[in-house]
């Protein structure tokens, strides 16, 4: 499934025109977007949370040379489930 | 921010009714459970992606009891972000950093 199905379900089932449904449903993910771009967490109930986390400096290895390189701190995005979707899958 | 806060910028930002902005997101998140449902993975560009993975039932221990139990098989949804907007987040980190 991609952004097309949605905008085709916009489209059959609010009514709204495939233009109008195309530039909602590209605003929804970029309202997305730029909210975790904040930092901030976005929760759609009866869907999931969206989290972003700071992670700390840490040192890896290079799995291919053994080399050991310094991993920098950054910023990365999690996703938890709903336990209404987890159900939903498993019903 | 929360579904309901979503659909008043919506609203807003599209030129749309309250109304209409939360049919819009209903609409959008049911039709992404749908195809969870039946399986199927969701990829939206710039976004990230869905999919879902299958686990076997097996026999475990409980961990507190030690007794043997059955773990029955279920089907869990992953996310994983995309180039996009993994760059997006990491870059305000980044920016943090080289101040300090």
């Amino acid at each position: 499934m991609t952004k097309a199905n949605l905008i085709d379900a916009l489209y059959e089932k609010v009514g709204l025109s495939k233009k109008e449904s195309s530039q909602i449903v590209e605003l929804i993910f970029e309202l997305i977007r730029s909210s975790l771009e904040k930092g901030g967490k976005v929760k759609i109930s009866g869907f999931g949370n969206f989290n972003v986390r700071s992670k700390k400096v840490r040192r890896g290895r290079n799995p291919q040379t053994g080399e050991e390189i310094k991993i920098s701190a950054r910023s990365v995005l999690t996703f938890k489930a709903s336990p209404v979707l987890k159900k939903a899958l498993n019903s | 921010m929360v579904k309901s806060e979503l659909i008043q910028e919506l609203s807003e930002k599209a030129h749309i009714s309250p109304k209409i902005a939360e049919i819009a997101v209903n609409t959008v998140f049911d039709t992404m459970t749908q195809a969870l449902i039946r399986g199927e993975g969701i990829e939206i560009r710039g976004f990230g992606s869905f999919k879902v993975r299958e686990y076997k039932g097996r026999i475990g221990n409980h961990p507190r009891t030690g007794t043997i139990i059955e773990i029955p098989s279920k089907r869990r949804p992953f996310f994983k972000v995309g180039k996009e907007l993994r760059e997006r987040i990491n870059k305000k980190s980044q920016e943090t950093t080289e101040v300090k």
